[in-house]
């Protein structure tokens, strides 16, 4: 499967001389300055840097959040830059996940529904949304927690709650932004172990920002970004990833 | 897309159960408010037609002096005679029937029981201008009405005070004054009038009897008024000044004066008195009608508030993938849900205290699919035009800022 990708499919991720300007005039501030970078379906990649580096940019942009100022980015050969605002929330739908460092889950509202909520979206009969919110809070290993509200479950719990909800319409990319930055060390590393699992039996590329040189150590792939613009783009041997 | 709003929304409502129930209270008082007003006006103006029917259709009243307007002076009007009862009988085109008659108070007593009661002397006519049924007995007969007779035709209220509700007074003597006057036929009961009396408080005897026994001037002709109904159809205002005319010629009036008689017609009056309840109606609707748009302010404000305080959350769905249109039609619908469910409580409301209030002051409760409809969609309405703007504030939200707002 990873020989076909390399061969015949452009690559998922493809970012050319990505330039990312805030503001105008005197007070502008450009937070990337000519990015390249190109991600495989299937990678792990982790995403360093210290804070005000363009890490946290870069996501919003590759998450279709965003639009560069410059540049370009072809996600599946697609030029997002030139997406209105409803196509892009239709990529986020077909072929996105986020994870964040929050949660991010709807408050006093169920694990299930919180799951349901991209599969809503997309349209599907409420028996099918069922199924699979139940399913994939099984696969996180959260069965039997389906009527717990965010309130009554653990942060760990909640992050797993928040991933099975990412990955309930099985994305091509999963975008995690610190996914561990709350949660303690044992949690973290339970944490990892889903995302590591996640990439490797379903096939979904991962895509994390992370501050924390153990949870890079996870990835297949780790790109520092310093200043906007990348640093360095090392492949790591043991960690995750397809390639 | 509309069915996943309407279940968002109603997700939605269920979470916030009190907020919800304070959001629509305005929008329940307002549609509460002016179904009831509408409600019992209709049910006040059911009444006085009604009462007008039963007074009568197609009815002129002819009455010495000029009663209706302000500084007139009614005292020392001459009567009509009988002579202008006959004259408008036979001379006046598509009378049906014309009674004459005069009336005082009196006491009458049966055994050791007496009560205060109207006695009217008049012929057979005034039971068709009266629009009166016969509930057992009979009228009067010629010999009677010729002879003047002790006989007389009594009212519900004169039988239950006399008799008591259920003897059968036919046949019975009832003393009036130094007379004593056999009943021979009981009216059908007619209920309150529009002024409020008991039109059943009534005893009737033939003309001739109440002039020589009652009123007590033998040979008197005098009427006190006449009753003049028209046939269907028949052109009232063409009627009524014909019998001015008439009337004026017989009383020897000279064009300089005035009328020193009145010439009413029945359904004249009842225009007059539903046009003014239908007036109060409008404008104690109008008042509540206030009310309903102070509700639909409310639902703005806290929908506006919601949407502050949903932030994060309409940032996690724009994330997810919800298009604009999706965002904003969550939040239209939730707003125009809240107020059509506040107009389902408000009729619900509103049906109950429209019914208690009417058998309180003892309207008819005259239910208005019409007003409750309009209500219903003027609180629906409501909820698109002040779910609209935090609505399309909801949905303009940059998915960035929305997620990192605390």
């Amino acid at each position: 499967m990873s020989t076909r990708q390399a061969s015949v499919v452009p690559p998922l991720i493809e970012c050319q001389a990505l330039r990312k300007v805030y503001g105008s005039g005197a007070t502008a501030f450009e937070a990337l300055h000519g990015v390249n970078l190109s991600i495989d379906a299937g990678e792990f990649v982790a995403v360093m840097g210290p804070s005000g580096s363009g890490k946290s940019t870069i996501m919003n942009i590759l998450g279709c959040l965003d639009v560069p100022s410059g540049g370009s980015y072809r996600f599946r050969g697609v030029p997002v830059e030139r997406l209105n605002r409803d196509q892009r929330a239709q990529l986020r739908r077909h072929f996105l996940g986020f994870v964040f460092q929050g949660f991010n889950l709807l408050a006093r509202t169920s694990a299930r529904e919180n799951v349901e909520l991209p599969l809503l979206y997309r349209g599907l009969p409420t028996v099918e949304r069922h199924a699979r919110a139940s399913a994939a809070l099984a696969a996180v290993g959260l069965a039997g927690w389906e009527h717990h509200t965010p309130a009554e479950l653990s942060g760990g719990q909640q992050q797993r709650v928040a991933i099975a909800r990412a990955v309930v319409t099985e994305p091509l990319l999963l975008l995690a932004d610190e996914p561990t930055g709350n949660l303690d060390t044992a949690r973290s590393r339970e944490i990892m172990e889903l995302l590591t699992r996640l990439n490797r039996e379903q096939g979904i590329t991962v895509l994390m920002v992370t501050h924390e040189p153990d949870m890079a150590a996870w990835a297949g792939r780790v790109v520092h970004f310093v200043d906007g613009h990348i640093e360095s783009d090392q492949r790591q041997p043991g960690g995750g990833g397809m390639h | 897309m509309l069915w996943n709003a309407l279940l968002l929304s109603v997700r939605e409502i269920r979470r916030n159960l009190l907020r919800s129930f304070l959001t629509i209270l305005g929008i329940v008082i307002g549609v509460a408010a002016v179904i009831t007003m509408v409600t019992l006006g209709n049910g006040a103006t059911a009444q006085i037609s009604q009462q007008i029917a039963s007074l009568g259709s197609n009815l002129l009243i002819v009455l010495p002096g000029q009663r209706l307007g302000p500084g007139r002076d009614s005292s020392g009007a001459p009567r009509f005679r009988l002579s202008d009862v006959a004259a408008v009988r036979e001379q006046v085109a598509d009378v049906v029937a014309v009674s004459a008659q005069s009336s005082t108070s009196i006491t009458a007593v049966v055994g050791n029981k007496n009560w205060s009661s109207m006695v009217t002397g008049t012929d057979n006519a005034w039971f068709t201008t009266g629009n009166w049924v016969m509930a057992s007995g009979r009228e009067f007969n010629e010999a009677e009405l010729r002879g003047g007779r002790p006989v007389c035709v009594i009212g519900e209220t004169v039988r239950r005070e006399l008799f008591g509700a259920a003897a059968d007074p036919l046949g019975a003597s009832v003393r009036l004054k130094s007379l004593s006057c056999m009943v021979i036929g009981l009216l059908a009961s007619k209920g309150q009038s529009m002024m409020g009396s008991d039109q059943d408080d009534l005893i009737v005897m033939p003309f001739a009897t109440f002039q020589r026994r009652i009123s007590g001037r033998q040979g008197n002709q005098d009427v006190g008024s006449m009753r003049v109904s028209f046939r269907d159809g028949a052109d009232a205002s063409k009627l009524q000044a014909e019998i001015r005319r008439l009337l004026r010629e017989r009383r020897h009036l000279a064009t300089s004066e005035d009328d020193n008689f009145s010439v009413l017609d029945t359904r004249q009056i009842a225009d007059t008195l539903t046009g003014t309840t239908k007036v109060l109606t409008a404008l104690l609707g109008a008042v509540a009608a206030v009310s309903l748009l102070v509700g639909g302010i409310g639902i703005m404000n806290i929908m506006l508030v919601s949407v502050t305080e949903r932030t994060r959350e309409i940032g996690i769905r724009l994330a997810i993938g919800a298009l604009e249109r999706e965002v904003l039609l969550q939040f239209l619908v939730e707003a125009v849900a809240l107020s059509a469910f506040g107009g389902l409580l408000g009729i619900t409301l509103a049906a109950l205290a429209s019914f208690g209030l009417a058998s309180l002051m003892g309207l008819p409760f005259a239910f208005d699919v019409g007003i409750n409809l309009t209500a219903f969609l003027f609180s629906a309405a409501v909820g698109v035009l002040f779910g609209y703007v935090p609505a399309r504030r909801a949905a303009r939200l940059d998915p960035i800022e929305a997620l990192r707002h605390e």
